[in-house]
């Protein structure tokens, strides 16, 4: 990462420890979600399929906030002129805005996922845990790259809350495929991994072509 | 599942034919709609020039 | 301009659509599974296969538009989504049809082209809130690229990621309409696809046509109202 990258980085950082704006209501959203869950299916506890399923669903609208606070700060304060008058090269303020979301994303879960454990989830955690890490990072991976060019695509529109959402979640369909299907065996009573490197390996997949084409295009985003 | 017998299925394939052809003659129809709205224009513009 | 050999190409589309018509009602032998009911295969699979074409083509068009500056890449891109999102609901209502017929549900979750097909499409629906709710017409061309592209490289990753999904939830055998067509059916099959590709690009030069007129005229408008 580039020094302009790291800058940026630090500066979306520090706002979001001074403000607590994106990622306690990230957060808070997640819960408010389980809580829904727990009464749309009337379930006081999941496993297997359907508690993958949850989980991954809140997850992805929870990122659905994320992406749409992404420039939130450059666009209130008048930042983003100042940020594009700036010598930065946009790829480095794709990786800086990249970075940040899949560190808000990992502070999220941190909380977002023992809460699950805790309200929803009928058989424990405990076994899974590096698979589900494992899956977790990689799913970062793509979400920050897919988020940071969608909320680079609908800063310049009028109707951005509306094109965000509608945007972002079909093309997260393929990345919700495979982050479901790896978790679902992890979740069941007679926990264990199951066809784990096949879905790893179309979580992969999904983060390198985004990653690429997301550096390719970025440079057409937010110019003059 | 067996075959649909042939008055069963025909409903089916005439619908899906059905589509296919009013989907180019609905086409037809908004490209003939843009062609008049061009026509009106130009005529407007003749009009004005004269 | 954009008119060039559109009469000619026209002609071709009316034969070549009228000869697969008759080839599929009155040469393609019935088929052994599925009798009449196959025959919406002429028309609904090769509809799919252009409609994606056109939206990967548009995707093509787009990288032209970002690498050249030249902002009638981006018109065709964008005349080359519409076209097949137009082409993308008939796919849809036919394959929801076929499946009615040959399955007697209207929706089929585990038919893992159809379900891709919609969530293709629904991402190319997003195209035009996206293109109309950016004013200033250069950056309009650029962002409607950017997702032209973006849009672009997702098709086939879809594909992948839902045929992976459903074929371990549903273990089942995959080529049924594939290799083993007869050679009858596949000459119609070939044709319907020539006849409908070629109606995709008529349509898709008739557009632009009538999208060019309508600009230069708006030019020669403006040109008056400020001469008065």
């Amino acid at each position: 990462m580039s020094r302009a990258a790291r800058a940026i980085l630090r500066k979306d950082l520090l706002i979001e420890l001074r403000t607590k704006e994106s990622v306690p209501a990230m957060t808070l959203f997640t819960i408010t979600v389980y809580v829904l869950f727990h009464f749309g299916l009337d379930r006081d506890s999941l496993d297997g399929e359907l508690a993958s399923g949850v989980l991954w669903v809140t997850l992805l609208l929870a990122a659905v906030i994320g992406v749409s606070r992404l420039f939130a700060a450059e666009r209130e304060q008048g930042g983003i002129d100042g940020l594009l008058l700036a010598p930065v090269d946009r790829t480095s303020l794709f990786l800086a805005k990249a970075a940040s979301l899949f560190l808000f994303l990992g502070a999220v879960e941190l909380v977002a996922v023992p809460a699950f454990a805790l309200l929803l989830l009928g058989p424990g955690l405990g076994g899974a845990l590096p698979e589900l890490l494992a899956i977790l990072a990689l799913a970062n991976v793509g979400l920050a790259a897919v988020g940071a060019l969608v909320a680079a695509l609908a800063a310049e529109t009028r109707a951005r809350e509306l094109i965000v959402p509608i945007l972002l979640l079909p093309l997260l369909v393929p990345l919700l495929i495979a982050c479901a299907q790896a978790t679902e065996p992890l979740l069941r009573q007679d926990a264990g991994p199951e066809d784990l490197g096949r879905w790893l390996g179309l979580l992969s997949l999904y983060d390198v072509v985004f990653v690429l084409l997301s550096v390719a295009v970025f440079d057409y985003l937010l110019e003059d | 599942m067996p075959a649909l017998p042939l008055d069963e299925a025909g409903k089916y394939v005439a619908a899906t034919y059905v589509v296919f052809f009013a989907l180019i003659l609905v086409y037809v129809a908004i490209i003939g709609a843009k062609i008049a709205r061009i026509e009106r224009q130009i005529s407007e513009l003749v009009e004005e020039e004269e | 301009m954009y008119s060039k050999g559109l009469v000619p190409l026209a002609a071709a589309t009316v034969v070549t659509i009228t000869a697969a018509m008759a080839l599929v009602f009155f040469y393609a032998p019935l088929d052994a599974d599925q009798g009449f009911v196959q025959k919406i295969f002429y028309v609904h699979v090769p509809m799919a296969i252009v409609a994606l074409c056109g939206f990967v083509a548009g995707g093509v068009m787009a990288i032209k538009h970002l690498r050249s500056g030249d902002r009638s890449w981006d018109m065709r891109s964008y005349v080359a989504i519409h076209m097949s999102i137009i082409l993308g609901l008939a796919v849809l209502v036919t394959g929801s049809i076929w499946a009615k017929a040959s399955w007697g549900h209207w929706w089929l979750w585990d038919e893992p082209v159809l379900v891709s097909f919609l969530v293709v499409f629904l991402l190319y629906c997003v195209y035009y809130p996206l293109r109309f709710s950016i004013e200033d017409p250069d950056r309009q061309a650029r962002y409607s690229s950017v997702f032209a592209i973006t849009a672009g490289a997702f098709v086939p990753l879809n594909f992948i990621a839902v045929r992976l999904a459903e074929t371990y939830t549903h273990p089942r055998v995959l080529s049924q309409t594939g290799g083993s067509m007869p050679g009858e059916m596949r000459l119609t099959f070939l044709v319907a696809l020539v006849g409908m590709t070629l109606l995709f690009v008529t349509l898709w030069k008739l557009e632009l046509t009538a999208k060019h007129a309508s600009m230069q005229l708006k030019r020669l408008r403006n040109r008056a109202r400020v001469a008065a």
